[in-house]
């Protein structure tokens, strides 16, 4: 029981930094009708600057300050994704204003390409450290109630609460700010929307922004988890199942998915894992994805497609 | 006019698509020994592969400063292939017709694929502490050189290791030893080794399989948890090593009852993990970090210090990079025995050097000429052992670096032989090779 | 001038739905398979036929059925990768398992193995569409790597779970060489080029575009949507199967699952959409392009840099090799969003007025 119950946390908390990356995806397809396949790479890109960045502010700074260093990190990378936000728009999403939506996904897969090449051109290609003083080692809870107690780590932990803020903060920014309404006009319809005022070229600069910003805090926690290096670009292709299963257009249901997506993966491995030769994990998401989409097409919170002929 | 640049533009791009394509068969060098290098730089598994492509690329560096082998010079070419195994044959391709000496391409995979592809182009594969265990037997795969060791080797040490703390072998019996392996053909390669030794000894194997890249291991190491197997074997590359020694800390296991293969057991595996590591122990390839052997001082001296060093100076004499040092080593030796026999002061061809390699005998007089005393023993191969020499030991990371923490290992040719000998024979079956008898051998 | 088709009448029912009707066309096509067949033997040399020749050639076949789904049936999928391994392993097992099976039949049986899976993996296409069908093809395409890495049957419980073929024959012809391998894959891929664009002439390929463009509609007018669009994943999965067979066979003669990963499936709709969807010749010139693109780079660049004096790092190449190839894939879908072969339209347009364009 002690051991179900722990896999169930690790799942739900797994779970929450799945949501942190599909997020991203949400964002991005919510106003821009992209499905951006380089949400990964810009994980990777922010965290690469993130641990850059620094790196060399503390260098900077003669070590005397971690906590300054990573806030001087911390600013550089977010500048550094709004810049890179600023670019996509100019130079690719201003060029494929109404194409389909395969011509924009493979438009993105080139920019993935691009930001993996750049990011490892400028920072370089090993492996670095993000060190935001995230403790490391599990602590044993509940030990009367179950044998050998539940362990939890306290790392997760953190990670899963601050995705469950960086939640808070977007529903607020989205449902409360000017920008944030604008942001939903866009997203509801893009002419409407521009005849009543609302640039869409800066909405989607400022949305690319946000998913950028996520992005940055995604690779904050990855990156401090697992290490900086090229294989962070893979933790979109863990995200996709849960953008898809909570639904395109929702950003709830990026959480309920990855949520959904964490458990269901931990107790498929650990349960059913071992009597069928065990690394079942990553196709039992998407298996548990496709069977939601099976009875809601559109994910469990997206929007109803309707066709019209 | 648009249409018009366009058209320009893919005129000149095919026109030099097709020069470049074209060229790598135009231009072959004479009087160099040239030796194809098969490296990845970037990619997954990048920050593993840069270290060992440095420490190669500088030893052949080192061999041209020190005059070359009997004064043949060195030429080299690198190809990334970033770990795929179809870019990486490619580079064989494009390589080979450069009149290529050896290929080492550092990942099984490509051993694999290239094992077919060798003995038609007749150029000999060595690949030092990975590849097909059962290519040890030489006289069915004739180019395939394992040598230093292979993963059953590292995996025979590993329990010969574990036995011996438990105070003996017949200690094992009961015991539960957990695998968390690459799933993939290098992390399967000692799987059956490790059967056949859980049979003799009664421990009982759990096989935990990690997808690649190895970044999502949460639920493996739940099921560690719950099981909690008296020592983990770690059996990873890459991301992989590091990620599982985090989640090792983040869910208790100590470190101390895991023992990794010599991919796992390098700087870039545990440096970020920095003190969570402590303790953890890796099987060798002989040696580990060396930074006071000669050859190391050699090479500052003679290629750092000339500004031709390949990486930065701090990583000279680090694991990986000493790992590719030794690799080019081999090959070099290969290419050194060969002259002995075909004439000193010539270019060797593969098949030369496959003599070369097939006949190397390195003691330890050679070894410490080549300024490799104490890191290496004697490595001697023949027709029936492409592998030259079974031993390796220990070394534990104690925060900051890696010391040795064992004797000597050898592994059991009682256990080791018949299984090369089973697995050989099964494989030149399939591939209807008649294994060379011990005349042909001699020739 | 070059393509003035004026003076070409034709006067029966055969002549106007010949498959093509202009007869510089015809002679441009036949010119090219007979260059193909007779001239590319002579001329190229063993790295242009292992590393460029037999890659671009198989790539082009499983493009070809990736675009028979995706470009003409509308259905986007990310696990072409899954349905090469599937007829790679399914014709091992084939060639293994049952004695004296003939290379060319094990082949085929792979793509007809393929086909059938394609029909169940193709089963979520009847419910859910577009991008979400395309994130839920990739439940197939991890599902396949799990299944030949775990399941040894289908390894033929190899302990390293790596399998290899070797000794190709066919017909009492030995294909051992660069030049046989290439003939064979080159013989495949013009029969199954034919094939397909016969199928998108024919009724079946006229009930696929009518789904792409419009599946409410085409029910409307009595097409049965399970029925197009389960024959759509058959018919691609089958190609898309003989492909992969071809590539663990003749290409890479051993093989283990990584050769056929979620990469494969990116680099196959890549081909598909940058040749142009929809089109056959687009397939050919999108598989052109990812295969040789990313290595005349990686042997370009070098050169390059040695012009101007610099020695640039392997690494160096590698990651610039990413941006440009990055780079080019946004230019080339700003500037044509159709894809290479709307491009190719376009230039036979311009030489039916050349060189007097007004």
């Amino acid at each position: 029981m002690g051991f179900f119950v722990e896999t169930l946390i690790g799942g739900l908390m797994a779970g929450m930094l799945y949501s942190l990356v599909a997020l991203g995806f949400v964002l991005i397809f919510k106003a821009s009708g992209v499905f951006n396949f380089a949400q990964g790479a810009m994980v990777l890109f922010a965290a690469l600057a993130m641990a850059r960045f620094s790196e060399w502010a503390n260098i900077a700074l003669g070590g005397d300050s971690l906590f300054l260093a990573n806030l001087i990190a911390f600013l550089g990378a977010g500048v550094v994704m709004f810049i890179v936000a600023w670019i996509i728009e100019r130079l690719v999403l201003r060029n494929l204003v109404n194409q389909e939506g395969a011509t924009l996904l493979m438009a993105t897969l080139g920019i993935a390409y691009v930001l993996e090449g750049v990011g490892q051109t400028i920072f370089g290609g090993q492996i670095y450290t993000i060190d935001v003083g995230m403790p490391k080692d599990p602590v044993i809870m509940f030990e009367s109630l179950f044998e050998g107690g539940i362990m939890i780590n306290k790392e997760d932990f953190i990670a899963a609460l601050i995705a469950a803020v960086l939640v808070g903060v977007l529903t607020l920014f989205f449902q409360k700010t000017p920008t944030g309404r604008a942001l939903r006009a866009v997203a509801d319809d893009h002419q409407a929307a521009q005849s009543i005022g609302i640039p869409l070229n800066r909405t989607w600069v400022i949305v690319w922004c946000v998913a950028g910003i996520v992005a940055l805090v995604a690779g904050i926690i990855w990156g401090s988890k697992l290490g900086v290096q090229f294989s962070l670009a893979t933790v979109a292709l863990r995200a996709l199942p849960v953008v898809i299963l909570g639904g395109l257009t929702s950003v709830p249901g990026a959480i309920i998915g990855g949520l959904i997506i964490g458990v269901g993966e931990k107790l498929s491995e650990v349960y059913l894992g071992p009597y069928v030769g065990g690394g079942i994990e990553i196709w039992f998401a998407y298996a548990l994805a496709l069977v939601f989409l099976l009875f809601r097409p559109q994910g469990l919170f997206g929007e109803k497609i309707i066709n019209r002929v | 006019m648009k249409f018009r640049s366009l058209a320009l533009a893919a005129a000149i791009a095919s026109v030099g698509l097709s020069a470049a394509v074209v060229s790598p068969s135009a231009h072959a060098q004479a009087k160099e020994q040239f030796f194809p290098v098969l490296v990845y730089r970037t990619g997954a598994y990048g920050p593993n592969g840069t270290p060992w492509a440095n420490g190669y690329v500088d030893y052949l560096k080192l061999v041209n400063a020190k005059g070359g082998i009997n004064g043949v010079k060195i030429s080299f070419e690198e190809c990334e292939f970033a770990y795929a195994t179809d870019r990486g044959v490619e580079c064989y391709e494009r390589l080979k017709g450069k009149g290529a000496t050896v290929f080492q391409p550092l990942s099984t995979g490509v051993t694999f694929a290239l094992t077919e592809k060798a003995p038609v182009d007749k150029i000999p594969l060595v690949t030092a502490g990975y590849g097909r265990s059962e290519s040890q037997n030489g006289a069915v795969f004739d180019w395939n050189f394992p040598l230093l060791g292979t993963y059953w080797v590292g995996a025979d040490v590993a329990i010969q290791h574990l036995g011996k703390q438990y105070g003996g072998l017949d200690k094992l019996k009961g015991k539960k030893i957990a695998l968390v392996y690459h799933d993939s053909p290098y992390g399967k390669e000692p799987i059956p080794l490790l059967q056949e030794r859980a049979k003799m000894h009664g421990f009982t194997l759990q096989l935990l399989p990690v997808a690649h890249p190895g970044v999502e291991q949460k639920a493996t190491w739940l099921q560690i948890r719950r099981e909690r197997p008296d020592n983990v074997l770690l059996w990873g590359w890459g991301v992989m090593n590091s990620t599982s020694l985090k989640e090792a800390q983040a869910t208790g296991y100590p470190r101390e009852k895991m023992l990794g293969i010599w991919w796992a057991g390098a700087e870039p595996d545990v440096k970020d993990v920095g003190m969570g590591a402590k303790g953890y122990s890796a099987i060798t390839l002989q040696h580990g970090a060396e930074p006071n052997s000669k050859v190391v001082k050699d090479m500052l001296a003679m290629v750092h210090a000339k500004g031709q060093g390949t990486g930065p100076k701090d990583e000279v004499g680090s694991v990986l990079y000493m790992r590719g040092l030794i690799s080019a080593m081999v090959a070099v030796e290969g290419v050194r025995k060969a002259q002995e026999r075909y004439g000193k002061g010539k270019v060797m061809t593969g098949e030369q050097t496959r003599w070369g390699l097939e006949n190397l005998n390195l003691d330890d007089k050679a070894l410490a000429d080549l300024g490799f005393a104490g890191v290496l023993r004697p490595i001697q191969t023949s027709c029936t052992d492409h592998m030259g020499s079974p031993w390796a030991r220990i070394h534990t990371w104690d925060g900051a670096k890696w010391n040795f923490s064992s004797d000597w290992y050898q592994a059991d040719q009682k256990v080791l032989r018949p299984m090369v000998m089973s697995a050989s024979t099964r494989y030149a079956e399939e591939k209807k090779i008649t294994p060379r008898t011990p005349e042909q051998c001699k020739q | 001038m070059i393509y003035r088709e004026n003076g070409q009448f034709k006067t029966t029912y055969a002549a106007d739905q010949q498959i093509f009707t202009i007869a510089q066309d015809k002679w441009f096509v036949l010119g090219l398979i007979a260059f193909a067949f007779i001239g590319v033997p002579m001329l190229a040399d063993e790295y242009m036929f292992r590393a460029i020749l037999i890659p671009f050639l198989i790539l082009s076949l499983a493009a070809l059925g990736v675009n028979l789904l995706v470009g003409y049936c509308g259905q986007i999928t990310l696990g072409a990768g899954a349905f090469m391994a599937i007829g790679a392993y399914a014709a091992y097992n084939f060639m293994i398992r049952v004695d004296g099976v003939p290379l060319v039949a094990a082949l085929l049986l792979g793509g007809a193995t393929t086909a059938a899976l394609g029909i169940i993996f193709g089963i979520p296409s009847l419910r859910v569409r577009g991008l979400y069908l395309a994130v839920a093809t990739l439940a197939a395409q991890f599902f396949c790597d799990w299944a030949f890495l775990r399941l040894g049957w289908f390894t033929n419980y190899s302990p390293s779970g790596s399998v290899s073929i070797s000794n190709l024959s066919a017909f009492g012809w030995a294909i051992d060489s660069p030049v046989e391998k290439y003939l064979f894959c080159l013989l495949f891929l013009v029969a199954f080029a034919f094939f397909a664009k016969n199928l998108t002439r024919a009724s079946i390929g006229r009930q696929w575009m009518a789904i792409r463009d419009m599946d409410v509609a085409a029910e409307v007018i009595g097409i049965r949507p399970m029925w197009a669009k389960l024959s759509a994943f058959a018919v691609s999965s089958f190609f898309i199967g003989v492909a992969g067979a071809l590539w663990g066979f003749v290409h890479l003669g051993s093989w283990e699952p990584a050769a056929f990963s979620v990469d494969r499936s990116f680099q196959l709709l890549f081909m598909v959409i940058i040749g142009g969807l929809g089109s056959i010749m687009g397939s050919f010139f999108g598989a052109a392009f990812i295969v040789i693109m990313p290595i005349f780079l990686n042997q370009a660049l070098p050169a390059l840099g040695s012009l101007f004096g610099i020695a640039i790092s392997t690494a160096g190449v590698a990651h610039a090799e990413f941006i440009i190839f990055g780079s080019l894939i946004v230019f080339f879908l700003i500037v044509e969003p159709h894809g290479l072969a709307r491009l190719w339209a376009i230039a036979k347009e311009k030489l039916r007025l050349w060189p007097f364009p007004h």
